[in-house]
C-alpha cells in the first residue's frame, strides 16, 4: 500500500526539475530576443561592409568581420591539423594503459580549463616577448617587428586554445569508426598507417569537421586571449600582414560598451556589432551540435 | 633461420629466398609506418609540451619580483630606456634655456641681462659637466630603486589596497582575491542548482525524445561568447537588478556572479548530465523493481552513486568562474574594495590581469604582479582539474566497478 502524499513528492520533483529546465531555456531565449530586437535595425548591409566613421559613433564593422575571419582562419590551419593528428595517436596507437598517453589526456584538460586570460598572457610572454623578441633581434637587427602584438600572435594563441575542443570531437568520431572496417583492412595487407590513411580518417571527417566547426565558434567569440596579443582598438585599414594588428567583434563590442566616449548614442551599433557575432557563434554551433548528433547516432548503431 | 631475417632485413642476399618468404619478410618493416608512428607521437607529445611551456612563460616573468637573477634582463631594458632619458634631459635642459632667459628677462630687464650674458657664456658647459654625472646618478640609481620597489612590493602584496599606479604603489592582493571569491560563490550559488536539477531532469525524468532536443539546446549555451554574455549583463541585467533591488552602484559583484553562472551553467549541466547517465542500468532496475518510485530512485540511488561526478562538475564550474575575464570586466564595476556586501564593485583577479595588461611599462613591478597574478590563477585552475580529475573520477570508477 502506498503512503499517502508519495505522488504528491513525485510530482513536485518532476515539477521543479522541469522548471529549472524551462529557466535556463528562457534564459537562453531571452538572450538571443534582446540582442536580436536590439540590433536588428541597425544590421543591414552598408553596416557589415563599411568601415567605422566619425570615431566610432557611425558607420560599419567591417574591419571587425575580416580581422576575425583572417584570425579564425589563421588559427583554424594551426590547431586543426595539430589536434587531429594528436586524436589519432590518443584513438589509434595508445594503449589505455600507457602513462605516456594518460599524461596526454591529462594535457589536454589542463588545456581545456585554463582560464583564457592564461593564454593571453603566454601569447605576450612567450610569442612576443621570448620568440618575437629573438626574431627581431636575429634579423631585424633589435627593431620591433615581430616583437609586438600582431595577427600571427593572436592566432596561435587563439589556436592553442582551441587545441583541446579539435581533439575531443576528433577523437570522439574516430572511435565511431567500425571496428570490422578496420580489421578488414588489416587482413587484407594493409599496415596500420595505410589503415589509418585510407580508412580511419575518411570515415571520421565528419568528426574533423565538427571539431573545426566547434574551434571557429569558440575562436571567433574569444576576447581575453587576443586582449594583448594582437587586437587593436581601430584601424583605418584591414590588415595585409601577418605582423600587423587586427580588429575583432569580440573586442570591438567590449570597446565600445566599456571605453567609448559615448556609450549611450552608439549603444545601436553595439546591438548589432553583438548580433553579428552571436548569430556568426550560434549558427556555428548549431550546426556542430547537428553533425555531433548524427555521430553519435552512428555510433549507437 | 635467424640469418635468413637478419639477411632480409638488411637486403642482403634478399633474392635467394624463396619468393614468398622475401615478400613476407619485407612488409614486416615498413619505413613510412614507423615514421608515421614516430611523428604522430611526437606531435601528440606537443601539448604535454604546451602546458609545461605555459607554466615556465607565464612564471618567468614574475621572476625579476624574486630574483636577482630574474633581473639582467630588466636591466637591460631599464638602461635603455634610462639611456633614452639620458638624451631627453638636454633637449628638455635647451627648452628650459629657451624659456627662462625671457621669463627672468621679464623681471629683472635693466641689469642683469649682462651678466645673465656673462654667465650663459659658462653655465651650458658647466650644465652639459654637470648633467652627465646627474644622468650617471639616474642611471645607477635606477636599478637600485627597481630593487628596492620590488622589495616594497612583495610586502605589500598581503596589504589591504591595491593602488598599482600611484607615486607609492601598493600592490595588496587581498581585495582582489575577495571580490573573485564573492563573484565565484554567487556564482555557484546560482549555477550550481540549477544545472544539477536540470541535468536530473534531463538524465531521468524527460521523456527520450524530449532528452534529445533538451540537451542540445541547453549546450546551446556554452556556444554563446562570454563577451557576448557581459555584454547583456552590462546592457539589460544591470539595469533590471538595479530596479528590483534598488542597490546604489549600477555594476557589482551580484550582477557579475549571475552573469557567470550563465557560464558555468552549462559546463556544470553536461558533466552532471553525463555522471548520472553513466551510473550502471542496473541500478535504476533494481530500485524500481523493488518498488521504489521514478522521484525516489532518482533522489535516493542515483544522486549518491553519482555524487563524485556531480562534485567534479561543481569544481570544474568554479574554475570556469574563477577565471572569466571579459564577464568580469563588464559586469562587476572593477573597484578593489573589501567588503562582504554582494551588491558592492569588486574587482576580480582575472579582470585585474585583462584591465591593466596594455598599460603597464614591459618588465615594471606592476608588469611581473600581474603575471605573478596569472601564475596563482594557473595553479589554481591546474589543482581544481587535477582534483576533479584523479580524485573524483576514481572515486566514480571505484564505486561502479565494486573495488
Amino acid at each position: 500500500m502506498k503512503r499517502p502524499g508519495r505522488n504528491t513528492w513525485d510530482k513536485i520533483a518532476t515539477a521543479v526539475t522541469a522548471t529549472s529546465v524551462l529557466l535556463i531555456l528562457f534564459i537562453i531565449t531571452s538572450v538571443l530576443v534582446i540582442t536580436i530586437s536590439g540590433g536588428w535595425n541597425t544590421l543591414s548591409w552598408e553596416f557589415l561592409t563599411q568601415f567605422p566613421k566619425e570615431g566610432m559613433t557611425k558607420g560599419g564593422i567591417f574591419p571587425a568581420i575580416v580581422g576575425t575571419a583572417l584570425m579564425t582562419l589563421i588559427m583554424t590551419l594551426a590547431a586543426v591539423p595539430l589536434g587531429a593528428i594528436t586524436a589519432v595517436y590518443l584513438a589509434e596507437y595508445a594503449s589505455e594503459h600507457s602513462v605516456f598517453a594518460k599524461t596526454i589526456r591529462f594535457a589536454v584538460k589542463t588545456l581545456a580549463v585554463v582560464p583564457s586570460i592564461i593564454f593571453g598572457l603566454f601569447g605576450l610572454g612567450f610569442f612576443i616577448k621570448f620568440i618575437g623578441y629573438h626574431i627581431d633581434s636575429a634579423f631585424y637587427g633589435g627593431q620591433s617587428h615581430w616583437g609586438q602584438p600582431n595577427l600571427l600572435w593572436a592566432s596561435l594563441t587563439m589556436a592553442l586554445l582551441t587545441l583541446p575542443i579539435v581533439i575531443v570531437s576528433v577523437e570522439e568520431s574516430i572511435r565511431t569508426v567500425p571496428r570490422e572496417m578496420r580489421e578488414a583492412s588489416l587482413a587484407l595487407g594493409a599496415t596500420k598507417w595505410q589503415t589509418i590513411k585510407k580508412v580511419v580518417i575518411p570515415g571520421s571527417l565528419s568528426g574533423i569537421l565538427t571539431g573545426t566547426i566547434l574551434a571557429i565558434s569558440r575562436g571567433a567569440g574569444e576576447v581575453a586571449p587576443i586582449l594583448f596579443t594582437g587586437a587593436a582598438y581601430y584601424l583605418a585599414d584591414i590588415p595585409h600582414k601577418m605582423s600587423e594588428q587586427f580588429m575583432s567583434l569580440g573586442y570591438h563590442i567590449y570597446i565600445m560598451s566599456t571605453q567609448s566616449t559615448n556609450v549611450d548614442e552608439t549603444l545601436p551599433i553595439q546591438f548589432a556589432t553583438t548580433l553579428v557575432l552571436l548569430l556568426l557563434t550560434f549558427s556555428l554551433s548549431l550546426i556542430a551540435v547537428f553533425l555531433r548528433y548524427r555521430i553519435r547516432k552512428k555510433a549507437k548503431r | 633461420m635467424h640469418l635468413r631475417i637478419k639477411q632480409a632485413m638488411t637486403g642482403e642476399g634478399i633474392d635467394r629466398l624463396q619468393p614468398e618468404t622475401s615478400s613476407l619478410l619485407k612488409k614486416r618493416f615498413r619505413l613510412s609506418d614507423v615514421l608515421a608512428e614516430y611523428v604522430i607521437k611526437s606531435v601528440a607529445f606537443l601539448s604535454i609540451t604546451f602546458v609545461a611551456l605555459i607554466f615556465i612563460f607565464v612564471f618567468r616573468e614574475t621572476l625579476p619580483l624574486f630574483h636577482r637573477s630574474g633581473q639582467p634582463v630588466v636591466k637591460e631594458q631599464e638602461s635603455q630606456t634610462a639611456g633614452n632619458e639620458s638624451l631627453k634631459p638636454e633637449s628638455y635642459g635647451s627648452g628650459d634655456e629657451d624659456l627662462k632667459p625671457e621669463t627672468y628677462g621679464a623681471e629683472s630687464e635693466s641689469l642683469k641681462p649682462e651678466t645673465y650674458g656673462a654667465e650663459e657664456v659658462l653655465q651650458p658647459e658647466t650644465y652639459g659637466s654637470v648633467e652627465t654625472p646627474d644622468n650617471m646618478a639616474i642611471y645607477n640609481e635606477e636599478p637600485v630603486t627597481l630593487n628596492e620597489s620590488n622589495r616594497s612590493a612583495i610586502s605589500t602584496l598581503l596589504s589591504k589596497d591595491w593602488q598599482p599606479v600611484s607615486d607609492n604603489p601598493r600592490f595588496g592582493l587581498l581585495p582582489l582575491f575577495l571580490g573573485t571569491f564573492k563573484v565565484t560563490i554567487i556564482a555557484i550559488c546560482f549555477a550550481a542548482p540549477l544545472a544539477i536539477l536540470a541535468a536530473i531532469y534531463t538524465a531521468i525524468f524527460a521523456p527520450p525524445k524530449l532528452r534529445e532536443v533538451i540537451k542540445p539546446a541547453i549546450e546551446l549555451l556554452a556556444g554563446f561568447p562570454s563577451v557576448v554574455i557581459g555584454f547583456f549583463a552590462l546592457m539589460v541585467l544591470a539595469s533590471f537588478f538595479q530596479d528590483v533591488f534598488g542597490y546604489s552602484s549600477r555594476l557589482n559583484g551580484f550582477v557579475g556572479g549571475i552573469a557567470m553562472a550563465l557560464a558555468a551553467i552549462p559546463v556544470i549541466y553536461t558533466l552532471t548530465e553525463d555522471a548520472l547517465s553513466s551510473v550502471p542500468a542496473t541500478y535504476m532496475e533494481a530500485s524500481l523493481g523493488l518498488g521504489a518510485s521514478l522521484r525516489q530512485t532518482a533522489f535516493q540511488v542515483l544522486l549518491p552513486a553519482a555524487t563524485p561526478g556531480i562534485f567534479a562538475a561543481v569544481i570544474l564550474g568554479i574554475g570556469r568562474v574563477f577565471g572569466e575575464t571579459m564577464i568580469a570586466l563588464m559586469a562587476t564595476g572593477n573597484a578593489a574594495l573589501i567588503s562582504i556586501n554582494p551588491f558592492d564593485s569588486v574587482r576580480t583577479l582575472s579582470a585585474t590581469i585583462g584591465a591593466e595588461m596594455n598599460e603597464v611599462v614591459f618588465g615594471d613591478t606592476h608588469y611581473s604582479v600581474l603575471f605573478l597574478i596569472g601564475s596563482l590563477l594557473f595553479i589554481f585552475t591546474f589543482t581544481l582539474n587535477a582534483l576533479a580529475e584523479f580524485y573524483f573520477r576514481n572515486r566514480v570508477i571505484r564505486r561502479f566497478q565494486g573495488k
